[in-house]
Order: C-alpha cells, then sequence, then structure tokens
C-alpha cells in the first residue's frame, strides 16, 4: 500500500510530528522521541543556545529527525523572518513552523503576518509550515504563496481540548492540495486519532506528552492513536447514521403515479 | 485612558463587606469559572478562600503545567549603582541611609557579566538607585551595549523613564521592564516616599504602559507586599496586569510578589505576608491569568520557594546578589552595600539541580537579540 508523505521532499513515515517545549528534563525529552520515532520535530529557536557546550537542547534529538525550528516569540512577520534567519544559520535545517502570535493571552496566530512571512521565506528558500487559525481563504493564499503545509490549530495552545475547529478542519482537508497538519490543543490519542480520521496529513503534539506523568508511553499511545486514524481514513469509514429517518416513505408517491 | 482610571474606579469598592459576604460556593464557583472577572478575582483573594487553598493550589498547578510545561525560567539581577536621590522608607538604597555608594565602571560591568555568564544564565535583570547624576540613560545605554556580548536577553529594573528614553533603551537592546508600584494606596505610597522624583505616583504608575506602547515585549509589575493591605495591592496588581495585557495583546505580562524583608532602613513592616498568605496570592493570580508569568525572588527562603514552586511560578532568579559588584567584590567587601538580605544563596547549579529533582527543566535561555 502507497501511502507517502512528501514535504519538501523528503518523505514522512511517522505521521506524529513531536513539539519539544515543556518536558521536565532534556534527558526525559529523549526517551519520549527515542520512544516515538518521529520524523519531525520542532524546537522554540529561543531556547536554543546555539554557542552552548553543555545542555544544548540539539543534543538531546535522535539524529534522523528532521529538525523544524519555530518562530516562537514572533510578534510580526518581519520578527517571524528575522528569527528564521537566525534558525539557518544556527544550522538545524531550512524548514520552519512560522508563528506569530500578537495575543499572549489565547496564543492565538495573526494569520495575515504569518501569510507576510510565508511569503518572504518561501522566496529565501525555506520550507514553510505555517501555524494558523483554520481559515480557508488564508490557507488558500499560503498554498499559492508556496507553504508546504498548513497548520491549523485543534484549539488553543496547551489546552488539550481536541479538534474544536473540526469543522473548518475537514473544510481545509478537502479543499487545500497541500497537506493539512493539525498543531495545538491534542490532548489524548484519541483526538490525534480523530485528526487523522478525518484525512489530515498528520498532527502535532507537544503539552500533551511534555507534562504527562509519563512522556514515553504518552508519546508511544499518540503514535498508535495517529496510525489507527491513518489506516481507517484510508480503508474508508463508514459514515454515522445519526439522523432519523421519516416514518413513512418520501417517494411512495411515484409508484402510485406510474402511469 | 491610563490605568489610573481604573484604578479610581475600584479603590473605594466595599472590600470588607463584598468578602464577609462570600459564601463556600462563591469560592468552588470561581476556582472552576471559564470566565474570570473581577468578581473572581475578590473571590479568589478574599479570606474565605483560605479555607479552600488545596483546590485553589490543585487548579494553578494544572493551568501552570498547560502553559508553561514542566520549565522554569531563571535569570539573576545585577546591581550597576546605588546612588539614589529617593528616600524610600522601606529601601537600603534611601539617600538618607549611611551607606557606602558605589557605580559600576564598564570594565566592572564586563567583569561581573563574564561571571555570571560562566555560571551559565542568560538573561539578566540590571537594577540602579535613581540618580541622574551618576546613573544617567547615557550610563545604562553603554551598560547594555557591554552586556549585550554576554546575554541573550536584558531587562531594566531602574527608574521610571519617559516613553522616548524606554524606546531608547529598546533599541539599544533591552526587551524586558521591571517596575514596581511599591503600593496602589496612594496615601501609603505618599507617605513611605518621603522624597525624591519617586514621589511621583502617577509617572511610575504609567511607566509600564510607556514602555509598551514602544514596544518592550516583556513587563512585569508588582506590589511590595507588606506596605499596605496585601488583598488590596494584589486585586489592583491584577487588574493593572490585565489591563495592560488587554490593551497590549502582544506583551508577556509578569506579576512578581516581593515580600518586605529586613533591611537597612529598620523599616517596621505594618502588614506581614503569612505563607498561606503568599500560597494563595501565587494561586489566585494563575487562576485569574493563566498566561501570566509569576516570579519569585530569592529574597524568600530555599524552602518556601520550593515549597510555593508547582502552585504557579514561572521564572526565579539564581545565584543573585542585591550588591553593586556584589560578584566580583566578594561578599566581605560588598556586604555593606545591598539593598535588601538574600534568603535563598543557592548557586545556579543548586538551583538547577532542585528543580530537576523537583521534575522541572530549567530554562537559561528563552529569548535572543532578533
Amino acid at each position: 500500500m502507497s501511502d507517502q508523505l512528501i514535504i519538501g521532499g523528503k518523505q514522512i513515515n511517522n505521521r506524529l510530528f513531536i513539539g519539544t517545549g515543556k518536558f521536565s528534563s532534556y534527558a526525559l525529552m529523549r526517551d519520549a522521541l527515542e520512544a516515538a520515532k518521529p520524523d519531525v520535530v520542532t524546537v522554540s529557536l529561543r531556547r536554543v543556545d546555539i554557542g552552548s557546550k553543555t545542555d544544548n537542547i540539539l543534543d538531546y534529538i535522535p539524529k534522523n529527525c528532521i529538525v523544524m525550528p519555530n518562530t516562537s516569540g514572533a510578534r510580526t512577520a518581519d520578527e517571524a523572518v528575522r528569527i528564521a534567519r537566525l534558525a539557518r544559520v544556527s544550522g538545524s535545517s531550512n524548514w520552519i513552523k512560522i508563528e506569530v502570535i500578537q495575543d499572549n493571552k489565547y496564543l492565538l496566530p495573526d494569520n495575515l503576518e504569518t501569510l507576510k512571512a510565508t511569503e518572504i521565506l518561501v522566496k529565501e528558500g525555506f520550507i514553510v509550515l505555517p501555524y494558523i487559525s483554520p481559515d480557508l481563504s488564508m490557507a488558500r493564499r499560503l498554498a499559492d504563496a508556496g507553504a508546504s503545509a498548513v497548520m491549523p490549530l485543534g484549539s488553543p495552545i496547551g489546552s488539550n481540548r481536541g479538534v474544536k475547529t473540526r469543522e473548518l478542519i475537514e473544510i481545509l482537508v478537502r479543499e487545500i492540495k497541500i497537506p493539512v497538519i493539525v498543531d495545538a490543543g491534542l490532548g489524548r490519542p484519541s483526538q490525534a486519532c480523530e485528526c487523522m480520521e478525518i484525512g489530515c496529513a498528520a498532527v502535532l503534539v507537544n503539552t500533551a506528552i511534555a507534562v504527562s506523568a509519563d512522556p514515553v508511553n504518552t508519546a508511544q499511545a499518540f503514535v498508535e492513536g495517529v496510525r489507527a486514524g491513518r489506516r481507517v481514513y484510508l480503508a474508508g469509514i463508514t459514515e454515522d447514521e445519526n439522523q432519523a429517518r421519516a416514518s413513512s416513505p418520501l417517494t411512495g408517491f411515484l409508484r402510485d403515479n406510474e402511469s | 485612558m491610563s490605568y489610573f482610571d481604573i484604578y479610581l474606579k475600584y479603590k473605594d469598592l466595599p472590600f470588607v463587606d463584598i468578602f464577609s459576604a462570600l459564601t463556600d460556593y462563591d469560592v468552588e464557583s470561581a476556582i472552576e469559572s471559564n470566565r474570570q472577572g473581577i468578581k473572581q478575582l475578590l473571590t479568589l483573594i478574599s479570606p474565605q478562600a483560605e479555607n479552600h487553598l488545596e483546590p485553589m493550589a490543585q487548579k494553578a498547578h494544572v493551568k501552570t503545567l498547560n502553559n508553561f510545561g514542566k520549565t522554569i525560567q531563571l535569570y539573576t539581577p545585577m546591581y550597576l549603582s546605588n546612588y539614589c536621590q529617593n528616600q524610600c522608607a522601606y529601601c537600603g538604597f534611601n539617600s538618607q541611609n549611611d551607606l557606602p555608594r558605589k557605580k559600576l565602571s564598564l570594565k566592572e560591568v564586563e567583569e561581573e557579566a563574564k561571571l555570571i555568564s560562566s555560571t551559565g544564565l542568560d538573561h539578566i535583570l540590571i537594577l540602579t538607585g535613581e540618580s541622574p547624576g551618576d546613573s544617567p540613560l547615557s550610563y545604562i545605554k553603554d551598560c547594555i551595549k557591554v552586556l549585550n556580548k554576554y546575554f541573550s536577553s536584558i531587562s531594566i529594573e531602574i527608574y521610571a523613564l519617559s516613553e522616548d528614553e524606554y524606546a531608547q533603551l529598546i533599541r539599544e537592546g533591552i526587551d524586558g521592564l521591571t517596575i514596581y508600584q511599591e503600593t496602589y494606596d496612594r496615601e501609603i505610597y505618599d507617605r513611605v516616599h518621603k522624597a525624591g522624583p519617586k514621589k511621583d505616583y502617577l509617572f511610575r504608575l504609567d511607566a509600564p504602559e510607556r514602555a509598551a506602547e514602544q514596544g518592550i515585549r516583556c513587563i512585569n509589575i508588582g506590589a511590595l507586599l507588606g506596605l499596605a493591605d496585601w488583598r488590596k495591592d494584589i486585586f489592583f496588581t491584577a487588574l493593572h496586569a490585565q489591563y495592560l495585557q488587554d490593551k497590549f495583546t502582544e506583551v508577556e505580562m509578569g506579576i512578581s510578589i516581593p515580600r518586605l524583608r529586613p533591611h537597612q532602613g529598620h523599616f517596621k513592616v505594618a502588614n506581614y505576608i503569612n505563607t498561606r498568605n503568599m500560597a494563595q496570592i501565587i494561586t489566585a493570580l494563575r487562576i485569574f491569568m493563566p498566561r501570566l508569568g509569576i516570579i519569585l525572588s530569592t529574597r524568600e527562603s530555599s524552602q518556601l520557594r520550593d515549597s510555593l514552586l508547582p502552585l504557579g511560578i514561572t521564572r526565579m532568579s539564581a545565584g543573585s546578589s542585591t550588591a553593586v559588584g556584589g560578584r566580583i567584590m566578594g561578599s566581605e567587601d560588598g556586604s555593606n552595600l545591598h539593598q535588601f538580605d538574600i534568603s535563598d544563596n543557592r548557586s545556579v547549579d543548586e538551583i538547577k539541580v532542585m528543580l530537576a529533582t523537583r521534575g522541572y527543566q530549567p530554562v537559561l535561555k528563552d529569548w535572543m537579540h532578533i
């Protein structure tokens, strides 16, 4: 069965992306990553101490992972662009997850600034994955601008509330040609599974794994949830039969009036 | 519109009557409410809520984990100068106090920076007394130029500046502002700030807003707990933080909870804050503003800091000295130059070990010059 996800020319086998903030230690983060074997991990550049000889977060990420820095802390397109350029200099990769947040209460993204940063960074040769509020027009513009995927939020970062934006994400999945990766708000493997069942290409999870009492097992459970959701999406899931049927036939008149 | 308008609106609230009318049910509802407003805040800081500290702590702990993870950001203060024109009754740098005055030369700033940087710390908070002749803006700018070489993030805790002056320092490379109103009670403020430019309550109150207008990234406010009724001061601090967060949504807001400590001026603490009060303050603030930075300094003992940690703390100072040049001079020479006594004298490495033992990752770097 061929079920390939290619982003930025790389084949992604594990559709669970993992974020590296919020873990109680780098060692525990490494254990969780080694157990879950993600192909893509995100790192906040603001946390990377490029010159540090000890305690460099990048040393705790398995070598075969694609390290996707994010622009956490950027309040404008201009700041995101500057952080992305610093990330490239740090040598992690030319992938960048654009986060532009002007709202520190809910950490909801600024889609317009995100688009501006995407336009600039794509031209500079970055593989750009923007974090967005799910919006069809914006997702189309981002795809036209050359984004390699869109990363709509399921619910606010760290909320563990699941795919509250499901209706909007389903529209993106149907309409957008580039991969749709749900980022933020997934608190349980069942919620990650739900994203995959509705056809998302991948999910990104951080808080739920990092702050769990057992990040290693939680990370593996998310892998299984993602795998199950993808599998049943490919198999073709039976639609819910959740509406009552009319008690008498609605087309009975057709027979009665045959002539 | 300034925060002062909001302060005026609420300053004559009948706090005692409001508190005494609260029931256990009100407290339980406030803890669980998804719509945190004035009523919930008043309830959470009320005497009635003291009977609900455990559920408050549980709620605050989960909110902290979900928003900040198992991480604590570390920083350290660096005192540049203790020359001061102000006469703050509670402060060791009070101009009337007979203590040796010192200002670091740029060479000394660099030496101290090297020592701090060698401990792994990457976020620094610079402090001075208020003395335009001895520590003018040009001197602060020169210090920032030196410190930029050693630190990823520089914050200031200095006298209140004009909007243009904040703009100049932001251009120079600072990203954070710490400024305490000390107390929101104007009468007490006037009484304890006997003389000097700091007597201007309004100029200080609006300082964070002026810095925010110029694009400062982080703002940290606070009241010096013990000067006035802490419940009122925490109420007005929290409302101030909310006002700033609503107006400047991009700013990372934080609140410090410094408690008055013994110091050189022999100031008598009128309203002592006990440990239960500290726990209530932290948990109430966390439930009221889930994304708020909450900072606990080395004023507090190591035991208390460790215990309060999981209730909502996100930032701690480490390896602190409150003396000008305290690190390069050693404890003997610097011992009588300090602003207040430190209770937690642990080194940066010891704090890191403590955090690791308690399941927290010490975050040394959380920003950079961009």
